[in-house]
């Protein structure tokens, strides 16, 4: 089948659905690739690169007049008029804020499927491009703050005098807010983050953040892999504590979504004046309503007392050449999923939910929206209550421990006290013996336990000298029984050392360093 | 000085000797000398054994003692010299089944030429003669027991046979019963011994010994065969004490202990007591996987890992049973000895029950020329783990399993592993997704920091070796931080 790649319309994009990179992996899965000329332009991939690929260059008609098109965002009617007839259309849609596109696709004897409604399972992971332009997007966002912001993020000493780091709160610890929170502390910022998932705390203390958590807040687990809309009462005290910080920081990156719903208001506008002159704000919810009063999208607006707002909706797509090669890559690994043969034969199979849950139109059927995915299988509480850490086998108490030596003692004074003389010295022996081969193996050092086997094999050959013993009896039975006892063991002494000298010859030592 | 003190004089230097020579063999440095400790206390044995039996001897049997010596000699060296290293476990299983098979046929001796001709025997006083036969009879048991535990041993470990374990309904009544047979059998045998009592213990021996190992999965071969090891030393201890000899008796009890102590190791490594193994019944190969949604394991290619290994400052590699079957221990020395060019800082890490045998991977990364103060063992490399770049697994499963330490619930729960998901990047490599040995499911495949090289081990290390870029000098300087 053929994919085709057309260049993007939106005003302000600077991605493309494929590069070089990816094209040779389409290819392997046994597509034909075909790139509109110029694609690739905004983002630095040029048509020879493409070419060099082994992909072919050529015109908007054709791109769009593929078996697969593929896109970054979503198309224009007109432009979904251009698809041909069964042709299976990939691109983000945002099924949820845009019921009439849904419907206009619909319309089509077409197939989409949405890349923004990948369901967060780990399984899909690989295909969620939520999770990687939101990554880039928190990285952005910290890099278009700093550029704002008239100030060093760090903290210095100099001999001009001390300056003090930034301080910065990220309001969300998702995929976007713990990127900026990385980004930021490696900046050398003093970085706090709130969530209103406490789990999270953990991963922001790894990249560097200070965990700030809603006071008496209780617990809330998420089913579906995203934060929950919340109380009355949890917002009124997440609403003071926010209060509490905009007064302290210097630079605040809000991520706060909620799927199919309006972005919920954090920061409000008491808050943004409370905050001092020079401040910057963040919103990068800004596309779906804003978490900060006053924001506009793809703006930078300036309040009276000097905060500026950042409202920008394309964070994204201003890092273009990663954004690009991340959002093939996903790209890449849903077409892998939906061509499983590798013959380049595109395959949707609605019994998979991740496959069910990005279809939005199925050749001209409207499938949106999709049945609820359950995301965690077990609610973590019970978890973390099954949870008994299997201690290490604890020393058996002393008491136990001389009860056993007591008996084992008690019961080999019974046996040889009733032997005859002859015995109890074999006795002797073999109890010394036992001792010291116990002492003398419990020092040999791990790697030669094969080479210790083996000698101990040749060793055990010993049992020849019985045989050797018995051999000039005079009965013939005997004598060829122990003339085979005799080659048997000889096998095992003189193959034993051989084996052991061969391997000990092995070991070599690593030049001095 | 008669013959026969001179004799004892030479068995207690024989027996000094062989403990040197064990002794010897704790260290890399003093292990050539143990081996030669070793020869020495044999030749010792042997000469002044040959002197002790030359006074009665008969022309023929001078003749047939010679001819076996030399033909099991020829043997014995021709076996040792061809032995792949990979083929380490089934040559030691077989030779244990030699000293089973040799101690059974000292056992039956004893009975032919004592209890057989009662009346005119002159060589045990009567008082003595119900001691001896429970001596005949203790080691017949023994030395059959470890002839057909070692053979059956030997058929897994060859692949003769399927390594699953094979499980017969009530097959702890029937070791149990055929224990409490035997001790009724011996109790007849002291009271009236009789040729038919004797091949009946035999008998029941052998069929014990084939059951025990019969029903011991392949994965825990490291304790079968350190467990027969044992064994064939109390074999031989037990033909001592039916002889009187006590060079057999110090021989027999130091290796049956040793080998019981390195079945002890491999049992803790393994987190089960040793009467759990002996049991059996553990480890389907192959077997399903629980039917949880583990997430997706990532592949990638040999390219990939290559384009890692350029950029890591320090790798471990932790080899297990799938690197001996796929022969891959050259390969991964080659690979080795490429990243140590670059500066790499190359270390290996050895659980206590990779492979077939205790210390096979030593050996077979001695073979490839591995030296050996790089590689390491399980408690030495596990806490520098979290500051390695990548981690290698090449064929092994189990040993790596997260699950051992984070699931109370999983089967190996609470067996010590190489902590290999702590590093930032692992690579596994495998055959296919398939479970391991114990039939566990790995939540390691499924880890974000985890990639997966699917194929032929020596295949796939061979395309890395091929796809690193060539040493230049810039990053081959910086050794100097060591």
């Amino acid at each position: 089948m053929m994919i085709g790649v057309p260049a993007e319309s939106g005003s302000r994009e600077t991605r493309v659905a494929a590069t070089p990179a990816t094209v040779t992996k389409l290819l392997a899965l046994g597509y034909d690739v075909l790139v509109e000329a110029g694609a690739g332009q905004a983002s630095s991939f040029l048509d020879e690169a493409y070419a060099g690929a082994g992909a072919r260059i050529g015109t908007a008609t054709e791109a769009w007049g593929a078996d697969v098109v593929l896109r970054v965002g979503a198309p224009s009617v007109h432009e979904m008029g251009r698809l041909r007839e069964g042709a299976t259309l990939i691109s983000q849609l945002a099924p949820a804020f845009n019921p009439d596109r849904v419907d206009a696709l619909a319309a089509r004897p077409i197939t989409a499927l949405a890349m923004d409604a990948v369901p967060r399972i780990s399984r899909a992971q690989s295909l969620d491009v939520l999770s990687s332009m939101a990554n880039i997007a928190g990285y952005r966002a910290v890099i278009e703050a700093a550029h704002v912001f008239g100030r060093f993020f760090t903290g210095q000493v100099t001999a001009a005098g001390k300056v003090p780091p930034a301080k910065v709160l990220v309001a969300g610890a998702g995929v976007a807010g713990l990127a900026a929170i990385g980004a930021a502390s490696s900046l050398g910022a003093v970085v706090r983050a709130t969530d209103v998932r406490p789990e999270v705390a953990e991963q922001v203390r790894s990249l560097g953040g200070e965990y700030v958590a809603v006071p008496a807040g209780e617990q809330q687990v998420s089913t579906d892999g995203y934060a929950r809309e919340m109380g009355e009462d949890f917002n009124r005290r997440a609403a003071q504590m926010y209060a509490e910080q905009a007064t302290d920081v210097d630079i605040i990156i809000t991520t706060a979504l909620i799927p199919g719903r309006p972005a919920p208001l954090l920061i409000t506008k008491e808050m943004v004046a409370s905050m001092k002159s020079g401040s910057v704000i963040v919103d990068m919810a800004a596309a779906q309503g804003g978490n900060v009063a006053g924001s506009v999208p793809d703006e930078i607006v300036v309040t009276e007392n000097g905060v500026s707002i950042i409202g920008y909706t394309d964070l994204p797509g201003r890092l273009p050449a990663q954004a690009s090669q991340l959002y093939g890559t996903n790209l890449v690994s849903l077409l892998t999923l939906l061509t499983p043969e590798e013959d380049g034969r595109l395959v949707l199979d609605f019994d998979d939910v991740v496959q069910r849950a990005m279809t939005v139109v199925r050749e001209g059927e409207k499938t949106w929206p999709p049945p609820p995915v359950q995301v965690s299988a077990a609610p973590v509480a019970v978890a973390a209550e099954t949870v008994e850490v299997r201690q290490p086998k604890a020393p058996p108490p002393p008491s136990r421990r001389f009860a056993v030596v007591g008996i084992a003692a008690a019961l080999l004074f019974g046996i040889t006290a009733f032997s005859p003389n002859e015995l109890i010295q074999h006795f002797t022996v073999f109890a010394l013996a036992v001792v010291v081969g116990y002492y003398v193996i419990g020092h040999v050092h791990h790697a030669l336990h094969t080479p210790l086997m083996s000698v101990t094999n040749a060793i055990s050959g010993i049992i020849v000298v019985g045989a050797l013993l018995q051999i000039g009896h005079d009965d013939p039975v005997v004598t060829s029984l122990a003339t085979v006892a005799i080659l048997l063991a000889s096998i095992n002494v003189f193959g034993g050392f051989a084996v052991t000298r061969r391997m000990l010859a092995m070991f070599t030592r690593g030049p001095a360093r | 000085m008669s013959a026969g003190t001179a004799a004892s004089a030479a068995y207690i230097v024989a027996g000094l000797l062989f403990i040197l020579s064990l002794a010897g063999l704790s260290k890399h440095e003093t292990a050539k000398a143990g081996n030669v400790f070793g020869i020495a206390g044999m030749v010792i044995a042997l000469v002044a054994t040959i002197g002790l039996a030359a006074r009665s001897i008969s022309g023929v049997g001078a003749v047939l003692l010679a001819v076996a010596v030399v033909v099991g000699a020829a043997i014995g060296l021709w076996r040792a010299r061809r032995v792949e290293m990979t083929g380490m476990p089934e040559l030691i299983a077989v030779l244990h089944s030699f000293v089973g098979l040799a101690a059974v046929l000292v056992g039956w001796n004893g009975y032919l030429s004592v209890e057989a001709d009662a009346g005119e025997q002159t060589e045990v006083a009567e008082n003595l003669l119900g001691i001896h036969s429970a001596e005949v009879v203790i080691g017949v048991f023994i030395g059959a027991v470890t002839f057909t535990g070692s053979i059956v041993a030997f058929l897994k470990l060859s692949g003769r046979i399927r390594s699953n374990p094979l499980m017969l309904p009530a097959h702890n009544a029937l070791n149990l019963g055929a224990l409490v047979a035997f001790a009724v059998l011996t109790v007849l045998f002291v009271i009236d011994p009789s040729l038919p009592l004797l091949i009946a213990v035999t008998v029941l021996a052998l069929g014990l010994g084939w059951h025990l190992v019969a029903s011991i999965g392949g994965g825990d071969m490291p304790v079968v065969v350190s467990m027969l090891n044992s064994y064939s030393g109390w074999a031989a201890a037990a033909s001592g004490f039916l002889l009187g000899n006590d060079l057999l008796i110090i021989t027999g009890a130091l290796v049956g202990s040793s080998g019981a102590y390195l079945s002890y190791i491999m049992c803790t490594a393994m987190n089960r007591s040793f009467l759990s193994v002996i049991a059996g019944g553990f480890g389907n190969e192959g077997a399903a996987a629980a039917d949880r949604d583990y997430g997706e394991h990532t592949e990638i290619s040999a390219e990939g890992v290559a384009e890692l290994l350029t950029d890591a400052r320090s790798v471990v590699i932790t080899p297990g049973y799938g690197m001996a079957v796929a022969q891959a221990q050259g390969a991964v020395a080659e690979l080795t000895r490429h990243l140590q060019d670059r500066g790499v800082d190359v270390r290996f890490g050895i659980h206590p029950v990779a492979g077939r045998l205790p210390g096979h991977m030593n050996v077979l990364l001695a073979e490839a020329k591995v030296p050996y103060d790089i590689v390491l063992e399980m408690d030495e490399v596990n806490d520098d783990l979290a500051g390695t770049d990548v981690v290698l697994v090449i064929g092994a499963n189990d040993t790596v399993n997260p699950a051992a330490t984070e699931d109370p619930s999983s089967p190996i729960a609470g067996m010590p592993v190489l902590k290999v998901w702590e590093a930032d990047q692992v690579v596994v490599f495998k055959r296919s997704m398939n479970t391991g040995y114990a039939g566990v499911q790995n939540p390691l495949f499924f880890r974000d920091n985890s990639r997966m090289l699917f194929g032929d081990a020596r295949d796939r290390v061979e395309d890395i070796v091929t796809a690193l870029p060539k040493p230049d000098r810039k990053t081959a300087e910086p050794a100097l931080q060591h």
